[in-house]
Formats: structure tokens, sequence, C-alpha cells
């Protein structure tokens, strides 16, 4: 089944035409890189997806529902959930807080129950407290839940962004860059988490990557975007070796 | 229920103290060990607790820069001074409806601006503030400029001490619960907040209503205390000055609100006796306070039984 379909999706910025006709689909359970050269237009892709831009033409079907115009609160209650390329938690909170946050759209309590302080406020606090706390573990981040998000080092703030988006209960989780300034080792360990959570939770998964060994290793299907079009889609291997995105990335052979 | 016996224990304890200093104020009016002088420095200081803790809910806690807090102080004072002086209601009846009608006014101009941001929203509310007193001055029944006199004096030290322990627990048990995340992750990063499924909008919206009902209690308090009330009272160096006493006490820290709404009524109170340097002094001090402690008295931390107040936390 089809869990995503953007279809001829256009956007342009002033007279700045960002993306043109772009066409992509997404099966229920598979796991799809974006990429392109910088400028392509990937994060625009993201951005229309979740809500932060309405794009100029085009739909964005999700779960054969068109998705397009909603406010991206709305969006992620329909089950889509998100990272930021520059990573964008809730700096100044407690790890704990931070994924607590991502669960207050199912928040089991009324808002009189809370000013009042009834019976209902401290049952929903404690199962709301349970559920983060088994999010942070199964990130290796339990031991850290009272420490400012801030205060982490870069690699296990990308793990507590994951953690949070997850939290969110998404069927089709979008990673933007999700291993920018990681180290090899610790690109190979995300390969090996985003593998895993896509198991765990039964995930779609789309992702934009810079990261060629990531895209390669992870992906099973990839998109290729430039200037704003689609320019090729296909396994990886098919995709090693299509003269266009060659092209695209290496620029053009001198004859 | 409250999960632990320390936690009962540390409520009861609140109770105690709590009702110890309520107990000891009664005493000394009723006694006139506090004469005329102190008690309205007392009325004015528990006023201004109650504008600056429900101000800091929208400016510390959502982080919206609002500038017209004191244009809902007065539709809270006018409404309550309406009801009680023209209509003969109750004072509690007043009370509430000159809340209701606060929070009514911060929903009617809260929609529309909290679509703003930082210096924009700023303007906006500023420009809003302006418009109500601008609105009482010309309505006529209401005293035009000159405002309403012979308002009877119902607001007692019970009704002042109660409706700052009232906004005190409702902003905290607001702040301490799923919905006081939510409002928090709007001043932390609005997008992010957005993207996790938070209506980050209604929330602004929801956190400036609480906040403008507040100052309507507020209002209304004064109105009872002062016998007068007039537009020009509630212009926009009032805003300010609910303003200072937040940015003072530390943006997001109930009790560096509290406090700080006690320092600038004593240091005002105080300055009083000298007219020509007051402002300056005044000014100094801000600005003093400013270059080495930008972050507020408090900055965002609340004074906790872990630190060493244990009269205002928000254990309860």
């Amino acid at each position: 089944m089809t869990i995503l379909n953007l279809q001829n999706l256009s956007k342009s910025f002033g007279g700045l035409s960002a993306l043109a006709d772009v066409n992509l689909a997404i099966e229920s359970g598979e796991l799809v890189g974006l990429i392109g050269p910088n400028g392509a237009g990937k994060t625009t892709v993201f951005n229309l997806i979740t809500g932060v831009y309405r794009p100029d033409q085009g739909h964005i079907l999700f779960d054969e529902n068109p998705m397009e115009g909603l406010l991206p609160y709305k969006i992620c209650q329909r089950g889509v959930a998100r990272t930021f390329q520059n990573i964008r938690l809730f700096k100044q909170l407690s790890v704990l807080d931070n994924v607590k946050i991502a669960l207050h759209k199912d928040v089991p309590y009324q808002l009189y129950a809370a000013i009042l302080r009834l019976p209902a406020f401290f049952r929903g606090e404690a199962s709301i407290e349970e559920e983060a706390r088994r999010y942070l573990r199964i990130f290796g981040l339990e031991e850290k839940q009272s420490e400012i998000a801030s205060s982490l080092p870069y690699g296990e703030q990308r793990r507590l962004e994951i953690a949070r988006a997850l939290a969110t209960r998404p069927r089709l989780l979008i990673l933007d860059e999700p291993a920018a300034g990681m180290n090899p080792q610790e690109t190979q360990n995300l390969m090996e988490l985003i593998r895993w959570i896509r198991e765990e939770f039964e995930l779609t998964i789309l992702l934009i990557e810079h990261d060629m060994s990531l895209v390669m290793g992870v992906c099973e299907r990839i998109y290729v975007l430039d200037y704003g079009q689609i320019i090729a889609q296909g396994i990886p291997d098919e995709i090693k070796n299509n003269p266009r995105v060659i092209e695209a990335y290496l620029g053009e052979e001198v004859s | 229920m409250p999960s632990s016996k320390r936690q009962w224990l540390w409520l009861l304890i609140n109770i105690v103290v709590l009702a110890g200093i309520f107990t000891l104020v009664q005493y000394m009016i009723a006694t006139r060990m506090l004469n005329q002088y102190y008690q309205i420095n007392l009325a004015a200081m528990a006023i201004n607790i109650i504008l600056s803790v429900s101000l800091n809910l929208i400016n510390g806690f959502t982080g919206q820069l609002s500038l017209g807090h004191a244009g809902f102080m007065a539709v809270g004072a006018y409404v309550s001074a309406i009801c009680t002086k023209n209509m003969d209601l109750p004072f509690i009846i007043a009370i509430i409806a000159g809340c209701l009608a606060a929070a009514l006014a911060g929903f009617i101009i809260g929609v529309p601006t909290l679509r703003l941001r930082g210096d924009y929203l700023a303007i906006a509310t500023l420009g809003f503030g302006e418009i109500i007193r601008v609105i009482l001055q010309n309505i006529e029944e209401l005293g035009g400029p000159a405002g309403i006199v012979g308002i009877s004096r119902l607001t007692t030290w019970p009704y002042l001490f109660g409706a700052i322990v009232f906004t005190i627990i409702i902003i905290q048990n607001l702040i301490n619960s799923s919905f006081g995340r939510a409002i928090i992750s709007v001043r932390e990063d609005e997008v992010a907040a957005e993207m996790m499924g938070i209506h980050t909008t209604w929330y602004k919206v929801l956190a400036f209503m609480i906040g403008a009902g507040l100052a309507g209690l507020a209002g209304a308090l004064f109105a009872h205390y002062f016998y007068i009330i007039k537009p020009e009272t509630f212009n926009f160096l009032k805003s300010f000055d609910i303003l200072v006493m937040v940015v003072l006490g530390g943006l997001g820290s109930t009790t560096g609100a509290v406090l700080a709404a006690i320092f600038i009524t004593v240091l005002t109170a105080y300055l009083q006796a000298f007219p020509a340097v007051r402002m300056i002094i005044y000014a100094l001090i801000l600005v003093l306070v400013m270059i080495y402690r930008p972050q507020g008295m408090l900055g965002n931390k609340e004074l906790t039984r872990k630190t060493f107040g244990r009269f205002w936390g928000g254990s309860a």
C-alpha cells in the first residue's frame, strides 16, 4: 500500500522555482532515500510534507488522504514525524521533558484536571513519565534524563531528536540529514539504529542524506533530486551507475 | 493525589506557613500595628504580585512579549466596579465577572495578534492595550477621562491574600503539567513544537487568556481598594511597570516574579520620600541589575524547598 504519494508537487519562492512537478511514492514499510546536490530542494520537499510550506501546485497524499494545506501539528497527529537538519531540541529543557512534550498530543487528562490536581492528573503524569522513560531507555539516554538537552554531546542530541520524533508514534518518519556532523563510526551506528527502529516500530522511513555510504547502505530505494526535479529513482546500484546522477554530482564529461 | 508521604508533608507545611503569614498580617491589621500607610502599600504589593506572576505566564513561560497587561487590568477594574456600584452585585461575583471579561478581552486580542512574533507582537499588544484605554476614556457612561469614583472599599486582606494564592496555584499547576510543557515548548522552539503535534497558536491564546483573566482579578481588587479608577491609571507606563517586575525577577520564574514585585513595591514606597531623585534611583537600580544580572534575579529557576524559600514553592 502506498503510504505517501507526492503528485506533481511544485513550489516556488518569489521567482525561484524550488520544486517543479515532483512525483514520489513510498510504499508502507519502505526505507527510502532522497539525495541530491546542495540546493536541489530536498529540505523543501520535507517542509512541504510536514506542512511548514504550502505547495503551489500538486497533491500530498498520506494513506490516500490529501494532506496539503494542513497545519504541521495536524500532520503530526496523522502520523508523520520528522527530525531537522540543524537539530531543534527544546534546548533549555531536560532530556525527559523533551520526550514528554512529544507525548502531549495524547495527553490522558483534561486541563481542569491539571489545574485542580485531580487523581486523573497524577495517574496521567505517571503514565507519561513511564512512557517517556521507555523511549529514553531504547536510545540509551535514560541515565541522562534530567540533564539539560543542550548539554548533551552532539551524537546524543541526534539520538534524542529521533527518540522525540518516535514518541509522537508516527507511521512515517522523516529524517533530515541524520548523519550530519557524525564521524564514520557514529554513522555506522546510526545505520544500525535506523534499520532497527524501522523493524521495532514498524515504520516507513524517508531520509535525506549527504553521506553516500549511509544512503547506499541503508536505503532500499533512492530518489535523486536536482534543480527541483526528480532526475532518477531506483535501487542503490542503479543510482550509482546512472549517468544523469553522476552528471548532477560531478558535472558533465569533457569530450 | 501526591504520590508520596513526603509530598503530603510538604503540602501540609506549605499550608501551615501560608496560614501563619495570613493570620499574622490579619492580626497586625486588626490591632493597628500596620498603619494606613503600610496597609496601602501592602495592597499595592499584593496587586503587583498578581500582575507580575500573571504577565510572567505570557512573557516568561510562553515567550510572547506582551506590552498590554494594564489594558486587561483596566477591563477587570471597570467591569467589577460596574457590577458593585451600578448593579449592586456581591463583591465576589464582581471579581469573577471582572476576571471573565478580561479573559474574554485576552481571547479577542490574542487570536489576531498572537500570529505575530517578537517585536511585532510587542507593538500590537501595546497598541491594543492603548485602544482599551482610549475606548474607556470616550465612554461618557463610564465617566470618560474622569473615570469611576466612589467605588466602595471592599478589598480586604483576606481577598488580597486569597487572590495571590489562587493566582500562584493556577499558574504553577498549569505549568507543571503536560499543558504547561506544551506552553514552554512554544517558547523553546515554536517550529519543533508544532512538528511534535502541539497546536502552538491555541496554547499561546490559552496562556494569553489565563494571564489576562488574572490581570482582571488584580484590576478588580485595585478598583475596590483605591475607590477611584480612571483610564489614565492603566496607560502603557503601567504595562511597562509590570514588565519591569517580570524581567527583574527573571523570565519564566514565578518565585522571581513574586520577589521582584515585592522589591519594586517597597522601592517605590521608599523613594516617594525623595520625589526629586526618585526616577533617577529607580532607573539606576534597573540599569545595574540588567548589567550585572541580565537574566533577572532568579533567571528561569524557582526558589523551592531545595533552595531555602519554602513559602511560594510550587510543591502543592
